[in-house]
């Protein structure tokens, strides 16, 4: 299973470690993430205007770089960018002349744009994850947490229901943990709101991370930098009774019996051949 | 050539305003065949229509064209006048200059022309009409009411009282339909079954009435006055003659299943009867569910069962009968909310539906009558409901209102405050609507007495928290988010179209719209009609109505079915479709494309090179035909003919309208 791979610049700074783990089981996986050459930001935000054309010229670009091949990204809110400009690209033809012109490139739209956990689900199956994990974890007490991203809005991501979603808990199961489920997992964490109106922010975040505790989470799994940043702030603070936060990756690595410095080795060897690249 | 008279009605400034009529009838006067013409202020009325009677008989007019509105208003009159004055009344011709030309054009300069050259086109056509006859159609005096909730009931009896004899087909074991679930009704809150079972008895006691349970309609074919039914009666493993309804038989029976009637809020036996005033009073056997069924060994009802009415080996059965005419009252189900994933329906037992919590007030309901919560059976004492679930919802649900929902959850927060008088009720809506006699005056006295809480806005999540659950709503007046820890939490699902609605549709061949409610004929005018002559519909199957509403359109609907029984005879469609069998190639299309399979192949004889020849043609059964032309559009070689729109008639009036100025 090959497939190209799309960082996005989170995941090479703050969210490192969402990258040099998935990539380590990924690969105890068989499953080969290429990382596109001279990717630039997947735009960050998907715009909310239709006719605001010039934040889509980097996503487009990046969808014109996969040749219609399975793209796949890991950051939620990359996913979330790089989907919604295909499904422009696919559904308003104006739009699409207007950006392919301008990029001098032939996109119509094609090609399975893909979450790193749909393609677990959708293409090596959570049956098979399970019977490759190495190091269940056993009697560890996980729930997810989705946010909006990766779900809404909903016909076009269609990566889960979004609102009774069950793809991150599948994974969990498959990596043998003890899945509880919050009533939160899928509410907004404040977004940038943690930046602009704290307190406001905080509200949101500290009903997540209390309701996990009340079903009794020891961790919560999440696929968003800015989602684990809140949590994580959050939990970090109010002086309760702890709760770890971890990109989903992280678990996955552990059961596959991935150990730290395996991660670090091969993120290492990563490094070197990108800037033998270059 | 025929000799035509032409009249040419002002319709007030109607048709006068925007065209000039004196030039009309002077350019009338020069068609070819015209010996006469004239206008009047108003044709249709009497005096109009003796104009044309004393016309027709003064200058010995063999046709007459009329330049007036729409056929579809007025052609009847025109024609009974002409028919009057001795004429064949399809001699009679209709050029619509009101809405195909005065109401379409803003002055006389266009309308004038216009008029003129449909009156040409009229008068070509009217010059090469012949005289039809239209069939008379036997009328069988029998009606069939196919559903048996309150509205076909309700149908079912005002077509006995008239003295007409009608079979009523119920799908399940009694009939009743949803009103038999409900606890008291709204406005008055009378007890439903209190009025509902009367009329029930009375159904099964008319001699007038057969009903016709766990039965199901499986063909329909003819034509109004004439359908014949194909009727699938189910095995009910009881033999309805044999047995007293003493109910043993359910009372020792060891197998259980889910209870469709208590809504899956609790089981029913194997063999059992729906609800206690069933009617008829007859148990079956639900075979998935029987142990002797499924596995050969039980047979306790048939050794308990005292008049020994138990029949493991009874069959379905088939009635095939003539009805002379059809009334559909299927009526609606209930989405389930399972869809809606924020809402939690179906993952906590506290969480459930207006009709499920309906049958929490009823005291042969699954709680006894108890309003109790189905989790620890305590009374609720924080209720939060949520309308237009799946209502007005155009994203996930159905664009309308379901039209009820305001009312019975108004009704539930006063009966729950009755039963559990420290129960306090929240309501969130979008709109409260309570249009009709009494409604508002109850919704008020829910807020206002029953302590209700109204609040405008939706629910966004609603999950478990400890013995609670929490409803997470937006009150968009205050522009508050609003938190309730409840005890129970009651959906108001929408009301939707039978799931087996489009089938049933096309078995009886009425259509239905998007929603797979049955279509009325108009919207205004036609209520219970549906464009299938001789087949009307009633109650929640048309679209989702309260008990009143269903009641008033069972009995139009009956009304319009005893008004048809009361003809021997009716007069059947005269423009039927003929093939000329000599030209018809055999090629069948029109076979195919009558929607009223009235074409059917036949075997001829023909002379050929001195022997004969076998070959296949089309012929028409004119009983059938309803003249709609789409055989005469599709033929090949032109082979098969309307009368009265016979292809030298249209392209006669093509002709007039292109050959002219
Ligand atoms: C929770 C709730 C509370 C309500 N409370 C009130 C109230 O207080 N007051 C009020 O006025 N109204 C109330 N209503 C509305 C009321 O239930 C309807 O107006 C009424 O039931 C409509 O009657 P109907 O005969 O048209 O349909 P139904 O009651 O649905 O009856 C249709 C019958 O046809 C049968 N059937 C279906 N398909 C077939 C088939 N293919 N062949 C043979 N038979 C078939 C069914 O088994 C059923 O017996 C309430 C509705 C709900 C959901
Ligand atoms: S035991 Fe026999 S008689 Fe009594 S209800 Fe059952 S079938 Fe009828
Ligand atoms: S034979 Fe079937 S219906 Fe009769 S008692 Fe046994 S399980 Fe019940």
């Amino acid at each position: 299973m090959r497939y190209h791979y799309f960082p996005g610049c989170t995941l090479k700074g703050q969210a490192k470690n969402m990258e040099n783990t998935t990539m380590a089981a990924a690969a105890a996986l068989g499953i080969e993430l290429v990382e596109l050459e001279e990717w630039q930001c997947c735009g960050a935000v998907y715009p909310l205007y239709e006719d605001e054309l010039i934040t889509l010229l980097s996503p487009v670009r990046t969808l014109a770089a996969a040749k219609g091949e399975p793209l796949v990204s890991l950051c939620a809110a990359c996913h979330h960018v790089l989907k919604r400009a295909q499904e422009l690209m696919q559904r308003n033809e104006e739009a699409r002349k207007k950006v392919t012109d301008y990029l001098e490139v032939e996109y119509t739209g094609e090609g399975r744009v893909l979450h790193f956990l749909e393609v677990l689900r959708d293409d090596l199956g959570f049956d098979k994850l399970a019977d490759m994990v190495k190091k269940p974890l056993e009697g560890r007490k996980v729930a997810a947490y989705y946010g909006c991203l990766l779900l809404r809005p909903s016909k076009v991501m269609q990566f889960d229901d979004p609102e009774n979603p069950t793809i991150m808990e599948d994974m969990l199961k498959a990596i043998g943990a003890d899945v509880v489920k919050s009533p939160y997992r899928t509410e907004c964490c404040g977004a940038y709101l943690s930046v602009t109106e704290e307190a406001v922010a905080r509200d949101t975040v500290s009903r997540i991370i209390d309701s996990a505790r009340s079903v009794g989470a020891e961790a919560l799994i999440t696929a968003c930098p800015l989602c684990r940043y809140n949590l994580e702030n959050c939990a970090a603070e109010d002086g309760k009774e702890p709760l770890k936060i971890y990109y989903f990756s992280e678990l996955l690595a552990e059961a596959m019996g991935l150990q730290f410095d395996q991660l670090m080795s091969a993120a290492l060897e990563r490094r070197r051949s990108s800037n033998g690249n270059k | 050539m025929p000799r035509t008279g032409v009249f040419i009605c002002h319709c007030g400034t109607n048709i006068a305003g925007t065209v000039d009529i004196e030039k009309a009838v002077e350019a009338s006067r020069n068609f070819p065949g015209v010996v006469h013409a004239d206008d009047y202020r108003y044709l249709c009325s009497e005096m109009g229509q003796d104009l044309i009677k004393k016309a027709i008989e003064d200058n010995k007019l063999e046709r007459v064209v009329v330049g007036t509105c729409s056929p579809r208003m007025h052609e009847g009159t025109f024609r009974k006048a002409a028919a009057e004055a001795g004429l064949n009344p399809y001699l009679l011709e209709v050029a619509n200059i009101r809405e195909h030309c005065s109401w379409v054009h803003k002055d006389i300069e266009e309308g004038t022309p216009k008029a003129i050259a449909l009156l040409r086109a009229a008068v070509a056509k009217a010059v090469l009409n012949e005289s039809l006859d239209a069939p008379e159609l036997e009328v069988e005096k029998r009606a069939l009411v196919i559903g048996g909730g309150i509205a076909g009931i309700q149908a079912a009896i005002d077509i006995a009282e008239a003295g007409y004899e009608v079979d009523v087909v119920e799908r399940e074991p009694s009939i009743g339909g949803r009103m038999a679930q409900l606890e008291k009704t709204f406005p008055t809150l009378d007890c439903s079954a209190c009025i509902l079972t009367p009329k029930m008895v009375e159904a099964a006691q008319h001699p007038n009435i057969n009903l016709i349970t766990y039965s199901e309609v499986e063909e329909v074919k003819g034509f109004v006055g004439q359908f014949d039914v194909k009727i699938r009666q189910k095995a009910r493993s009881v033999d309805p003659v044999k047995c007293t309804g003493c109910g043993v038989c359910y009372e020792k029976c060891p197998a259980k299943a889910s209870s469709e009637f208590e809504m899956g809020l609790s089981k029913r036996k194997a063999i059992y009867v729906p609800f206690p005033q069933a009617v008829p009073n007859v148990p079956v056997i639900d075979r998935d569910a029987c142990l002797y069924f499924r596995k050969g060994r039980c047979q306790i009802c048939e050794k308990e069962c005292p008049p020994q009415a138990i029949v493991y080996d009874q069959k379905d059965e088939f009635i095939e009968r003539r009805y002379g005419t059809i009334i559909v009252a299927t009526g609606f189900d209930q989405m389930s909310p399972s869809q809606y994933g924020e809402y939690g329906y179906g993952q906590h037992p506290d969480i459930l539906t207006g009709l499920e919590f309906e049958r929490l007030f009823n005291a042969s309901g699954p709680t006894g009558g108890k309003v109790v919560r189905l989790s620890d059976g305590k009374p609720p004492k924080k209720v939060v409901f949520v309308q237009c679930v799946g209502s007005r919802d155009k994203a996930r649900g159905m664009n309308y209102c379901s039209k009820i929902c305001c009312m019975y959850t108004a009704k539930q927060a006063v009966l729950l405050k009755e039963k559990v008088p420290d129960a306090k009720s929240y309501v969130f809506y979008i709109d409260v609507r309570t249009a009709g006699k009494g409604y508002e005056e109850f919704q008020r006295r829910a807020a206002e007495e029953y302590d209700v809480a109204y609040l405008r806005g939706q629910v966004g999540k609603i999950f478990p928290e400890g013995d609670h659950l929490v409803v997470h709503g937006v009150d968009s007046l205050s522009g508050k988010i609003i938190e309730i820890k409840a005890d129970m939490v009651v959906l108001a699902a929408a009301s939707i179209a039978r799931a087996d609605a489009p089938d049933l549709g096309r078995i009886v061949g009425i259509n239905s719209d998007s929603y797979h409610f049955f279509n009325e004929a108009h919207p205004k005018l036609k209520p219970v009609e549906t464009h299938t002559a001789g087949i009307f519909i009633a109650g929640a199957c048309q679209a989702p109505k309260d008990i009143p509403d269903t009641v008033a359109q069972a009995s139009a609907a009956a009304v319009k079915a005893v008004g048809l029984l009361s003809k021997d005879f009716l007069k059947g469609e005269a423009c039927t479709a003929e093939v000329n069998q000599a030209e018809c190639s055999g090629c069948m299309y029109c076979e195919a494309v009558c929607p009223y399979s009235a074409i059917n192949p036949v075997e001829i004889e023909e002379r050929y090179h001195g022997g004969t020849l076998k070959r296949t043609v089309a012929e028409v059964n004119p009983a059938l035909c309803q003249g709609c032309g789409s055989c005469t559009v599709i033929c090949r070689s032109g082979s098969v003919n309307l009368k009265g729109f016979s292809n030298e008639q249209i392209l006669a009036e093509v002709d007039a309208i292109c050959l002219q100025r």
